[in-house]
């Protein structure tokens, strides 16, 4: 039944997010224009690039993964739904880590995938494509897990938005660490192992333990 | 003993005043003697010279900042846990004051780093952590004042601030780790081998004052909120 639960709300939030694809796009599209400034604003010597290629990309995730955030309950909380999967049967904190899952496959798995092609204009070495997209593979659902306690916690507030990020961006520090360190690691010809399995735990411990925040958090904003 | 007894904000209101007014006293006299002894006791430090007196202010100050998003946790949690309206006060009575010690350590900190390293800010680990544990208090801070309905306000930071506790650990290690992948600014923390006895009682001297410093003026702070509470 739980299952049923979590299963219906992702597919409900994916056919949603399928028929206002413009939500999706722009904040891919925002992904790609901010990391295209950079070179704009630095200079495009290819060496420069290399070096803070892994960063810029780690920080235009982040970036990125923010702006679509307000969608993840908003518009639940306008129509009333959120008031339905408050008082629905299934366990608040599974309904919540269904929403967060769906929120990742719609606006950080395009990130993972389009994220090489950002790499390619940077010239980064292909070898190293496969690190980029397993960092942000295991980053980028940190990135929403945790983006949605702050959701749930600005919830219909006014200036939400800016205080969105005010909330949530310092608690995406280790996730940029380790991400873009990751790479680093692997572009200095030694071995990721060590980010990726920090970033795998940091995964873990979120996945466990957020959904309770997320939950609690809801509960105190939809009062 | 009835712990429960002052947990209402109407008997612990004159309690506050009492702590409130001794704290302030102790924090006082604890100054005089820890700046006492920091400028006139302690002796010119050999590598440093008289730059280093700064850090009478500096490390209790930083030791504040950090100790205080512990006790506002704390306080916050147990709000939240059990419902007392105190608890909620006493955590919204000492962000404040905790991102005063945090901003206070940051900015002493970059004065001692002009004469001693020759640059206001390096992005060492300790500073950036502390600039980030700056953030958190203020993205408390704004997330309560962000919410208009107090018990609200107060539950929404609760949450925040037992998520900020125990993201600060991993923050701190995974910005230690990566200050020592990117080993650009080379400045050495280690302190001198042996502090000098009477360095250490002054800044003992000055933690304690900055202590009971915080304990007056979050009492304070405390007794305004239960009067604009109207309770």
């Amino acid at each position: 039944m739980i299952l049923e639960a979590a299963r219906t709300l992702v597919a409900r939030d994916l056919r949603l997010a399928l028929r206002q694809k413009s939500d999706v796009g722009t904040a891919l599209l925002f992904f790609v224009i901010v990391a295209s400034l950079f070179p704009l604003g630095i200079g495009a010597e290819p060496d420069r690039l290399r070096s803070i290629a892994p960063g810029v990309i780690w920080v235009s995730a982040l970036l990125s993964t923010l702006l679509s955030l307000r969608r993840l309950f908003e518009g639940d909380y306008a129509d009333g739904t959120l008031e339905q999967i408050l008082l629905g049967a299934a366990p608040l904190p599974v309904a919540v880590a269904a929403k967060t899952a769906a929120h990742w496959l719609v606006a950080g798995l395009p990130l993972v995938l389009i994220a090489p092609l950002i790499a390619l204009q940077y010239d980064v070495a292909a070898s190293l494509y496969g690190v980029l997209a397993l960092s942000l593979l295991l980053g980028t659902p940190v990135l929403s897990i945790i983006g949605a306690i702050g959701a749930a916690l600005t919830l219909g507030l006014r200036g939400g938005g800016v205080l969105l990020a005010l909330l949530v961006l310092p608690l995406y520090v280790p996730v940029l660490v380790m991400g873009a360190g990751a790479v680093e690691t692997a572009a200095a010809g030694l071995d990721p192992a060590g980010q990726l399995l920090l970033l795998a735990a940091l995964l873990i411990v979120a996945a466990v333990f957020a959904p309770w925040a997320i939950a609690t958090a809801l509960r105190i904003s939809s009062e | 003993m009835r712990w429960f007894w002052y947990a209402s904000p109407q008997t612990f209101f004159p309690l506050a005043g009492t702590i409130g007014r001794v704290a302030a006293v102790l924090a006082t006299a604890l100054a005089l003697a820890g700046l006492y002894v920091g400028f006139f006791v302690a002796p010119t430090d050999a590598q440093q010279g008289e730059a280093y007196r700064i850090i009478f202010i500096h490390v209790p100050a930083a030791w504040m900042s950090m100790f205080l998003y512990v006790v506002m946790a704390f306080w916050a949690a147990i709000g939240l846990a059990m419902n007392t309206r105190l608890s909620a006060m006493m955590a919204r009575a000492l962000a404040p004051t905790g991102a005063l010690f945090t901003f206070i350590a940051l900015w002493t900190g970059s004065l001692w780093g002009r004469p001693t390293w020759g640059t206001w800010w390096v992005w060492d680990a300790r500073l950036t952590s502390e600039l980030i544990l700056l953030f958190l208090y203020l993205g408390f801070m704004a997330l309560q004042a962000a919410i208009d309905e107090r018990r609200r306000a107060d539950r929404a930071g609760a949450v925040l601030a037992i998520v900020g506790v125990v993201n600060i650990p991993i923050i701190y290690y995974s910005v230690q780790w990566w200050n020592t992948l990117h080993q650009g600014a080379s400045v050495s923390f280690a302190r001198a081998p042996s502090m000098a006895a009477a360095m250490f009682t002054g800044m003992l001297l000055m933690a304690l004052a900055f202590w009971m410093y915080s304990i007056a003026v979050a009492m304070g702070r405390v007794r305004c909120l239960i009067v604009e509470e109207g309770q």
